[in-house]
């Protein structure tokens, strides 16, 4: 009915945190640029974030645009048809609190998963790269 | 079948991003986004349908499968419309600006 609003409420927080993450990670830059001698291997975490809310937004843009072909999402106000009255109100309540937290979950978690394989693969390639300066 | 059209095209998508690797010129990493993380939300809606109808969901009727079909593929165009939108505005091989800022001779 809505299920798509968690993951786009999750999609609107993570972008949100991700520019903060982006500046601070700026400033860090520009400042250990000066000091580091050897360049470290290592994923930004803005980017690794930019991978989640790529999926947060992505997934919950299709999902808006199918909720559109059953018309549960309507052009006009309230915007979701299940809204009009209480008794469906109750039952989109119910739908995002099951099925929107448990993609939004879901999603999270593969998220997590991706970035600890990236992060394995970060560290061989630093690995290597040291064996390759000894 | 929304949900397999949406895996299928991930999986395409993601074969063509990691041909096109290191380059990654066409930004095909926003389509893989877009369909993975359609793919696990539709993937979740079918588990609680599932849930619900039991067996009776792997055997839909042929008018539902149909219009689930033409779902499928019109959410695979809406995507790469989507796809094609951002790739101009960001335009990271810049020939729309070069295109656009070119002067006549």
């Amino acid at each position: 009915m809505a299920c798509f609003l968690v993951p786009a409420t999750e999609a609107v927080v993570t972008t949100i945190a991700t520019k903060i993450i982006e500046k601070k990670e700026n400033v860090k830059t520009s400042v250990s640029e000066e000091h580091t001698e050897v360049p470290e291997v290592k994923i930004p975490l803005s980017k690794k974030m930019k991978w989640l809310n790529g999926m947060l937004w992505g997934g919950s843009l299709l999902l808006a645009y199918e909720h559109l072909w059953h018309g549960e999402v309507v052009p006009y106000f309230p915007f979701l048809s299940a809204a009009s009255n209480a008794e469906d109100a109750a039952e989109m309540l119910h739908e995002m609190s099951t099925v929107g937290v448990t993609m939004a979950v879901l999603v999270t978690c593969i998220w997590g998963g991706v970035v600890a394989v990236a992060n394995v693969i970060a560290s061989r390639k630093h690995k290597e790269a040291e064996n390759q300066g000894e | 079948m929304t949900l397999l059209i949406s895996a299928l095209a991930a999986v395409i998508c993601t074969v063509i991003w990691y041909k096109n690797l290191p380059a990654n010129e066409m930004r095909f990493d926003i389509l893989c986004f877009m369909f993975w993380g359609a793919t696990i939300m539709w993937f979740v809606d079918a588990i609680f349908e599932y849930a619900e109808l039991g067996a009776e969901y792997f055997t839909p009727a042929a008018e539902d499968m149909l219009n689930d079909m033409f779902l499928g593929l019109s959410v695979v165009v809406f995507a790469l419309i989507v796809w094609v939108v951002i790739l101009i505005i960001k335009d990271p091989k810049g020939v729309v600006k070069a295109a656009l800022l070119k002067k006549k001779a």
